[in-house]
């Protein structure tokens, strides 16, 4: 099977992190740390440039996925290992690459000890997280899916701060919870789809095959599906009321963490909605759109007004997310173009000022140790590079036109905006606080007077912080000003969505009740119960 | 005068427990004329033995013969559990050689006891009727008794094989009452034979309902299913560490496979009386040997009350009784044995003459100075906890996709919440491995065949993780044979 590029990208995409991590774990002397370091951000700009080779690779008015990969793997179940990519997920990739290198150049000075388990830790975590974003096999998914928890909860729990070993656990659990309910609604819809009066009748975990039963399958299943859905997706981003876990695992993870944390690991929680909850029970999607939004909107509000309330400077920033995933998952549940595309980009544009605000947070704790918002004051004299960055990333958080913020949060108003005027009014709303609590957290920090002694020999940014910090800078301002190549990387495959769900809905036209589950007879007294006992049985070896 | 028909004796289909047997007396014989420093080979002796007789159980594979007038039944079901049995008592040799000469334990009698436990388990697997069941189940847990109380001078150890002792004889009495009131309402004790009589009365009877009770409490003991359980936590505590390892998995399989026997080929008919019970016992045992463990402070206390949510999980494969979930049954089995012995197998590696190495406080700290051994406990938890890419997952992943197959969807989601519970306890343990500062400097009592036993288990969860196609193949095929050629069973496909 070969794409393009003559040979299996993605693979090698997803999988030179962790061999990088195993060579570092079985050949690199623990005391050598420069040594670490330096291989493991080379691994990183390995991976960084793989991923990008996609981008001019890729075709974007092709709706199909692309470099896809497939290979037989567990035949008695339908298991494949499975990979490829549309406009959906690209964007997403790119953002992981660049993030995991922007992280670990982070943690250069940062982190101080055990650094060889730091570095194998999160290039384990990059394998994971792009596993998630590539995978078109539910199987094959779940196991990315899972496996990037452990990284990342060893991150939390030995670099983290004072209450570390807490946040740690709650993340995992949460987590956990939400992934294993995922799991069966994974199963629910394998075993529908083994069905043949919903499904193919075949047996397979395959995503693409999965999507055509949606026309078919009634509308109780599916709301069933959704359900067990959302719950492992909602944990993930986090929606209200399932984001406690964020705050905490924000504030106590190392700045990489938390990084990686905003920048990718809340992503993958709207990727899935909209990779699998829209198309694969898109009647059920839009059933719930009433309660989707409300739970967005709540979150926007809620998430900035608790902001606004915050003494710590990293806490207000978790919360912000809240916030601002609030805002992504109100465009995905408008369910039309304009708001996907919306939702999409502004998954990105959040990955990079929130990414980037958590990296100012790290520069200014490394030079100070300290995060409360108190402590700080008139910055502006003493740094001026770092001011200019923080205001620049400030301004990109609040959404101010010529920044990336603004298209993303104009796009999905008006994808709001056409299901109703109500959501549009509480974005708006949203948006207002959120540029409260940013541009009062801004003047707290930086303007006023330079009463703090402590405060008087801050040092402003080195190379390496410059560095780090340029790309991010650059994307904000250019999809700013010109995010037409953004958009029309997404838009084809957006659009494709929508339609396919519309499709799907018109074909439905099945009344749930009358189509429910097929009467079992009554086995005779004796016989072992076989149900559906087509499954499991040996898929035709290729 | 007439003459009593004695059946063709057939040795072929037992050819590996007499091999086993015949180990036995050769491990008694040379531990006798060896000097005490050197007994270390006896060990080395019984790995070649179950090499061999591994050997010959592999040139079984795809049999299906009854043998001594239908009593035994050698097929690929049983061979795939005597291979379990085999690892697991192969894998507790690999782990004990240093660890009896720090506990000081007598050589000669602990390999030939353990040995003697592994054929009745062969012989429980086997098993075609009752009473040969009951005779195996009685050679697996004398013996086991013997070992559990074998730290002679360790109170704990004397506790525990006391309770475990009193509790163990009563429940097989109990299993005995059992099948004395099935032979009673049936006529027969061949399983084959008690299908066929449940098969021409279709009424249910509360005779048969309560011999039913009756078996199912005796192998819930077996298997320490709540609320048969009680024993557990004090033995396994108590026991030898390696004992704990080899009763936690090779009990528990040999209970389960003629479990498995018992009520799929000799109870089939009578689904609807056990179905109710087995699901209420499952969902009991997984939910309170969760609660259990969560509160523990010692580590071998704490794996007692996770190996009794794993029956509990295990159990689910039973009452789904589909094909898929008996098959998923014995890939968990066999995903169990490389996991549950590869974490005992670590608290064997933290024990020195002055310590056992089995409080949640003697890992503080263990992965500053021991990555390797503290990277393995982390794959074993996983795999203890399900997720991926660890042998524990796919087992799991199976069992609960069979009961959402089958309809027991409550089940399955009772079953998905309670392993995510058990994060929370196997982690702690991780947690005071990575994220505390040891107290002291930790001393292990590594040795090589110790390490060679670690990375074997560790190959095996992870290779289950990855590829468990062969595996789940072989269980399948096993379970078409257990079940092929019972009269008017509607197996469809």
């Amino acid at each position: 099977m070969t794409n393009v590029l003559g040979f299996p990208i993605l693979t090698y995409m997803v999988f030179v992190p962790i061999i990088g991590a195993f060579i570092v774990m079985l050949f690199f002397p623990r005391e050598k740390t420069a040594a670490i370091k330096n291989f493991t951000l080379l691994v990183s700009l390995i991976t960084l440039a793989l991923s990008l080779w996609l981008l001019p690779a890729f075709d974007a008015n092709n709706v199909r996925m692309q470099f896809v990969e497939q290979y037989t793997w567990i035949p008695s179940i339908g298991v494949t290992y499975f990979m490829g990519l549309d406009g959906i997920s690209i964007l997403l990739i790119v953002l992981t690459t660049l993030l995991t290198s922007i992280s670990i150049l982070c943690s250069y000075k940062a982190i101080e000890e055990r650094e060889k388990e730091y570095y194998i830790s999160l290039l384990i975590l990059e394998t994971g997280m792009l596993g998630v974003f590539v995978s078109l096999d539910l199987f094959l998914f779940y196991i990315f899916w899972e496996v990037m928890l452990v990284p990342m909860y060893f991150l939390i729990g030995i670099w983290g701060g004072p209450r570390k070993l807490y946040a740690a656990i709650k993340f995992f659990l949460y987590t956990l919870v939400g992934s294993v309910l995922l799991l069966l609604g994974f199963l629910a819809l394998y075993f529908l789809n083994a069905n043949p009066a919903y499904g193919s009748g075949e047996l397979t975990f395959n995503l693409l095959e999965l999507y055509k039963m949606a026309p078919r399958l009634p509308a109780d299943y599916q709301l069933w599906v959704f359900l067990a859905l959302f719950v492992g997706f909602a944990i993930k981003v986090p929606m209200f009321p399932f984001h406690t876990w964020l705050p905490d695992a924000h504030v106590e993870a190392p700045t990489a963490g938390s990084v990686i944390l905003a920048g990718v690991l809340l992503k993958m929680g709207t990727y899935g909605f909209v990779r699998f909850n829209l198309p694969l029970v898109p009647q059920a999607s839009e059933t719930m759109i009433p309660f989707m939004a409300l739970l967005a909107i709540i979150g926007i509000i809620y998430g900035a007004l608790v902001a606004m309330a915050q003494k710590d400077v990293k806490k207000l920033v978790a919360y912000s997310s809240v916030s601002h995933l609030g805002f992504v998952m109100l465009g995905i549940f408008a369910l039309n173009s304009q708001g996907l595309v919306g939702a999409l980009l502004q998954n990105l544009n959040h990955g990079l000022s929130t990414g980037a605000l958590f990296l100012i947070v790290g520069i200014i704790y490394e030079r100070r140790h300290t995060r409360m918002i108190a402590d700080y004051g008139g910055l502006s004299k003493v740094v001026p590079i770092f001011t200019v960055i923080f205001a620049i990333t400030m301004f990109s958080s609040i959404g101010l036109p010529g920044l990336n913020g603004f298209i993303g949060e104009f796009l999905i108003l008006v994808g709001a905006f056409q299901v109703s005027k109500v959501y549009a009014a509480f974005a708006v709303a949203g948006i207002v606080l959120g540029a409260a609590y940013m541009l009062w957290l801004f003047q707290r920090m930086m303007f006023g007077n330079l009463d703090k002694p402590e405060n008087r020999n801050l040092t402003d940014l080195n190379v390496r912080e410059i560095v780090y910090m340029m790309p991010i800078i650059f994307l904000m301002f250019w999809i700013g000003i010109y995010p037409k190549p953004f958009i029309n990387l997404m838009e084809p495959s957006v659009k494709n969505l929508v339609k396919q769900m519309e499709l799907a809905k018109a074909g439905k036209a099945i009344d749930g009740k009358a189509f429910a589950r097929p009467v079992v007879p009554k086995s005779p007294p004796g016989s072992a119960r076989e149900i559906v006992s087509k499954s499991f049985r040996s898929a035709p070896e290729k | 005068m007439e003459t009593i028909p004695l059946p063709a004796v057939q040795l072929g289909p037992i050819l590996p427990e007499i091999i086993m047997t015949a180990l036995v007396c050769l491990v008694i014989l040379v531990d006798l004329f060896l000097s005490p420093s050197r007994k270390g080979f006896v060990g080395f002796l019984t790995l070649v033995g179950l090499v061999v007789t591994g050997i010959f159980l592999a040139r079984m594979v795809g049999q299906d013969t009854r043998a001594f007038g239908g009593m035994y039944r050698v097929d690929d079901f049983s061979t795939f559990f005597k291979f379990i049995f085999l690892g697991v008592t192969f894998l507790t040799v690999l782990i004990s050689f240093r660890y009896l000469k720090i506990e000081e334990i007598n050589l000669g009698e602990y390999y030939s006891l353990l040995l003697f436990s592994t054929i009745g388990m062969m012989i429980m697997a086997s098993g075609n009727d009752l009473l040969t069941i009951y005779i195996g189940l009685e050679l697996l847990s004398i013996p086991v008794y013997i070992l559990v109380g074998f730290l002679k001078r360790d109170l704990a150890s004397q506790e525990g094989g006391i309770k475990y002792f009193l509790l163990g004889i009563f429940s097989s009495a109990i299993v005995l009452y059992g099948i004395a009131l099935i032979y009673g309402y049936t006529g027969t004790i061949y399983l084959d034979g008690i299908r066929e009589a449940l098969g021409k009365t279709s009424s249910s009877s509360p005779l048969l309902t309560l011999s039913i009770i009756l078996l199912t409490a005796g192998f819930a003991f077996k298997v320490a299913l709540v609320p048969f359980h009680m024993w557990a936590p004090d033995a396994y505590q108590g026991a030898p560490t390696t004992i704990t390892a080899f009763m936690s998995v090779g009990t528990k399989a040999a209970a389960f496979a003629a479990l498995v026997r018992v009520f799929m080929v000799g109870l089939g008919r009578s689904q609807d009386e056990w179905t109710i019970l087995l699901w209420l016992l499952a969902v009991v045992t997984m939910t309170w040997g969760n609660m259990g463990a969560l509160v523990q402070s010692n580590l071998k206390r704490l794996l007692a009350y996770s190996s009794i949510a794993h029956a509990g999980y295990i159990l689910i494969g039973l009452v789904v009784a589909t094909r898929t979930g008996i098959a998923s049954i014995m890939l968990y089995m066999a995903a169990y044995l490389f996991t549950n012995l590869g974490a005992f197998a670590l608290i064997v590696l933290l024990c020195r003459p002055n310590m056992r190495g089995d409080n949640l406080e003697d890992f503080r700290g263990f992965a500053r100075g021991h990555p390797w051994p503290a990277l393995a406990l982390v794959i074993f938890f996983l795999s203890l906890t399900g997720i991926p890419p660890t042998g524990g997952f796919v087992g799991k992943f199976y069992l609960f996709a069979a009961a959402i197959d089958a309809g027991f969807v409550w089940l399955a989601i009772i079953g998905v919440l309670n392993s995510a519970i058990s994060l929370y306890y196997y982690f702690r343990v991780v947690m005071l491995m990575y994220m505390e500062e040891p107290t002291s400097r930790i001393q292990t009592s590594n040795s090589f065949s110790l390490t060679v036993g670690i990375a074997v288990m560790v190959i095996g969860v992870l290779f289950i993780g990855l590829y468990p196609h062969p595996f789940f193949s072989a269980a399948q095929t096993s379970v078409a044979g257990l079940l092929k050629g019972l009269p008017a069973v509607a197996l469809a496909h």
